[in-house]
């Protein structure tokens, strides 16, 4: 049961990143292993996850399921997880309600050469990630207003151009320079290469 | 330049300095100091009658110290804003019997020495970080002589002497004796690409430089000898090749090889070098009348008052992190933040034109939104609980808690505030604070899994999201190779790590824990994880107290960039899980069986977790 009361539905992922992943563990064991976890309704096996026929089956898999948790084993969430939450959004479960589980940077890239050791620490990570998803709960991303403003600290060469960028798109822009002038190191520097121009 | 100083919409605080910043992307609220010019810039209008009553005399900064400003001057002719100012540290003083001749001639009055710094305050949206570079100082190479040997310059001070709008109007010429050397030698790589002086890095632009530098020079006098010493020429962008050729064809020897040894001939000031042609295999001797020595970039020095104002971190060279190396190039971890320029990398001024309007748009796209979704990963407290102590807003690194101890007021989170680093729920004695996504619940219960089955076998790591997991994913991106045991629990901030968990996970029969955050300079909750700090040397003394070798629980700061090191604490961890016995495991079980949960809430949370 999920602390909101209702029966809780899990699917696993479980991701082969072509051979980044599967080149140094069993993916099929872990998949088969995480059918054995508490309140695990499918686990699937994949080839590359985040492409769209993977995504795809995600959420062919939360529909045909009535799937409320998922769990995505594959890269780190540093990478994915944006693209794996929007993916359940778009079949109605909440992005929060993902968990992912970092089979590669974590398991199968550092441990090229122990296949059986990475295996199990894979099916334990995977475990871990079950563990946590069964009390995940649905979060809100409130919205707050935005000051259509800029500020640019630093007026070299590289301030002044996102300024005027900025300011020729039509925000305001506040340019702090801590000198008494702008032009940074540019300004002291005679011609420029590759075209031999004065810097100023 | 010109363009800044009168676009409608780019008001310019020169002078200036950024002296706080609160709030988050699209809502930022900043304060800007205006220093004092004494001189008002919006009457000024650089007639110049200042300068000439004026009886200071101090080296030019602008021109490296080649010529001599007034205590009042202006930066450069052309400088934005146009104006005057007076720097008080030269000046005699703002009495009219030591000096205040200036102020006498300014017909339009703009002079006042009573001018005292402005502060203002600003709301904006988002935050271009673009505060550039310093440039290496060769002083410590000692073998090339720099500040020992007169005619031995920087290529920044080379840029002086040769512009136009120098010291010597363009005349190129030696310090020594105001001479045209009839030869010159430029030395590359001063300061960078060296592993145990200067820096390791490339600094990107000296080579193209150098290479401009004899263009120059060669149009300017074609019977000028001049010669490179370099190791390789990175010449690898767009019309550089061409302009290198055209350096080889007006004569300019390239010499592969880099001088040992400088030095001078006292009584004509030339200097002799030795280097080793790497080409031919000799040693060669050159006696050549000046030499350039073409300096690196470094990053702004530390401690670097925008680098804390902002939360920003380093990588390994001292210049910003990015938030991604790849994907995210313009995006400071910060959200709302952007780099252009230097700060970010060596580059030359295309790229960092480049950068810069990459920086505009990425920062546009939240500045054409009406409204931004925010965190929703924010603390929430239960006033059943608190008991108003205040720990809770002590421990806030974002002081995004309201709470009063006197009136008895609960505690309660300004969500839009809140960054979600979870040091509040760590700190909170009674259990009052749930961490959203990351409650006490979900922790123990992944402590859980980690420990039901042979707990011997495994090491507990407590990771924050943007270090120390993002450096266990730079070992995993760099292939580094580390034993099997660990298991990883990702928290958004060290902070978050409350003490029970780290007892738990021991009476739960885990040999080691860790715990891991960002390094202190680096951490994204500004100060988060010197609560983490203090709270590890207490569960040190907690630990030993009770009879359990504080060393079994570790503490390390791994930075995103530290990939390294994070292969390296996992297998100084396994190093120490194998030496922990089953007895040791079985006495701290024991000895931590009567572990008490904090407030009544914690109770059910453990009952359930470990159910």
């Amino acid at each position: 049961m999920a602390v909101s009361g209702e029966e809780l539905r899990i699917g696993v992922f479980v991701c082969e990143c072509g051979l980044n992943i599967a080149g140094s563990l069993d993916c099929e064991a872990v998949r088969k292993y995480a059918e054995t976890l508490p309140d695990v309704k499918v686990s699937v096996l994949n080839k590359y996850t985040c492409a769209d026929p993977g995504q795809n089956e995600i959420k062919r898999y939360i529909k045909e399921n009535n799937l409320n948790r998922v769990i995505v084993a594959s890269c780190s969430p540093r990478m994915h997880e944006p693209t794996f939450r929007a993916c359940v959004a778009d079949v109605g479960v909440n992005p929060y309600l993902l968990e992912m589980v970092n089979l590669r940077e974590h398991c199968s890239w550092v441990h090229l050469h122990d296949r059986k050791g990475a295996t199990e620490k894979a099916k334990d990570m995977v475990k871990i990630g079950v563990a946590r998803a069964r009390f995940l709960e649905p979060q809100i991303e409130k919205e707050v207003p935005v000051t259509n403003k800029a500020l640019v600290i630093g007026g070299g060469v590289a301030g002044i151009q996102t300024a005027l960028d900025l300011a020729d798109t039509g925000y305001q822009v506040y340019l702090v320079e801590k000198e008494p002038s702008i032009g940074g190191i540019m300004a002291q520097i005679d011609k420029t290469y590759p075209t031999m121009d004065c810097s100023i | 330049m010109m363009d800044v100083g009168r676009h409608p919409k780019i008001k310019l605080y020169a002078y200036s300095e950024v002296e706080k910043v609160s709030g988050y992307i699209g809502n930022f609220k900043v304060k800007v100091r205006k220093k004092a010019r004494y001189v008002d810039e919006t009457k000024c209008n650089v007639c110049g009658e200042c300068v000439k009553v004026c009886p200071v005399a101090v080296p030019d900064e602008y021109q490296m110290g080649f010529s001599s400003r007034k205590a009042v001057y202006i930066q450069l002719p052309q400088a934005v804003p146009s104006s005057y100012l007076i720097n008080m540290k030269d000046c005699l003083g703002n009495n009219p019997i030591a000096c205040g001749k200036c102020a006498e001639v300014c017909d339009k009055k703009c002079i006042d020495y009573d001018m005292q710094d402005q502060f203002i305050d600003l709301e904006v949206g988002a935050i271009i970080v673009a505060t550039g570079l310093d440039v290496y100082d060769p002083t410590q190479l000692d073998e090339y002589g720099y500040t020992r040997f007169e005619n031995v310059i920087t290529s920044l001070e080379f840029e002086r002497l040769i512009c136009a709008g120098g010291p010597t109007q363009g005349h190129f010429i030696r310090p020594k004796d105001h001479q045209t050397p009839k030869s010159i030698g430029f030395i590359q790589c001063v300061g960078s690409r060296m592993e145990r002086r200067g820096n390791p890095y490339c600094s990107n632009v000296c080579c193209m430089n150098t290479v401009k530098d004899t263009v120059l020079l060669k149009d300017h006098y074609p019977d000028i000898e001049a010669k490179v010493f370099y190791m390789d020429i990175r010449a690898f962008g767009k019309g550089f090749e061409d302009l290198f050729k055209r350096s080889k064809e007006g004569g300019v020897k390239y010499i592969r090889g880099i001088p040992g040894d400088i030095e001078e001939d006292p009584k004509t000031g030339n200097l002799i070098l030795t280097v080793e042609n790497t080409t031919t295999g000799k040693i060669e001797k050159h006696n050549l009348e000046m030499l350039v020595l073409s300096i690196g970039f470094i990053p702004r020095l530390n401690p670097d008052p925008i680098q804390q104002l902002l939360t920003l971190s380093r990588t390994q060279d001292g210049f910003y992190l990015e938030a991604h190396p790849k994907l995210k190039p313009i995006d400071a971890p910060t959200k709302g933040v952007f780099f252009a320029g230097v700060a970010e990398s060596p580059k030359d001024i295309k790229d960092s034109v480049t950068q810069a309007s990459a920086a505009a748009a990425r920062a546009g796209i939240i500045l054409a939104q009406d409204k931004l979704t925010v965190e929703a990963i924010t603390s929430i407290v239960d006033k059943e609980l608190c008991t108003a102590c205040e720990i809770c807003y002590r421990a806030c690194p974002f002081k995004s808690i309201i709470v009063d101890k006197e009136k008895k007021i609960p505690a309660e989170i300004i969500e839009a505030a809140c960054a979600g680093c979870g040091t509040c729920g760590a700190e909170c004695p009674f259990g009052a604070v749930t961490m959203r996504h990351f409650t006490d619940r979900q922790i123990f219960s992944q402590i859980d899994a980690i420990l039901d089955e042979n707990p011997e076998e495994k090491v507990v790591v407590f990771a924050c999201n943007w270090c120390s997991y993002a450096g266990g994913d730079m070992a995993g991106i760099s292939r580094l190779q580390y034993p099997t045991t660990s298991r990883l629990i990702r928290t958004m901030c060290s902070g978050r790590v409350d003490e029970q968990f780290v007892l738990y996970s021991f009476q739960k029969g885990a040999p080691v824990v860790l715990v891991s955050g960002c390094h202190f300079a680096d951490c994204h909750y500004i100060d988060a994880n010197r609560w983490t700090q203090r709270r590890v040397e207490r569960l040190w003394d907690k630990l030993e107290r009770k009879g359990i070798r504080p060393e079994r629980l570790q503490l390390e700061w791994i930075s995103a960039a530290e990939g390294q090191k994070f292969a390296k604490v996992m297998r100084v961890m396994e190093e120490m899980r194998k030496k922990v016995t089953k007895e040791e495991i079985e006495f701290t079980k024991k000895a931590l069986s009567d572990l008490k949960p904090k407030g009544t809430k914690k109770v059910k949370v453990m009952a359930k977790a470990t159910a």
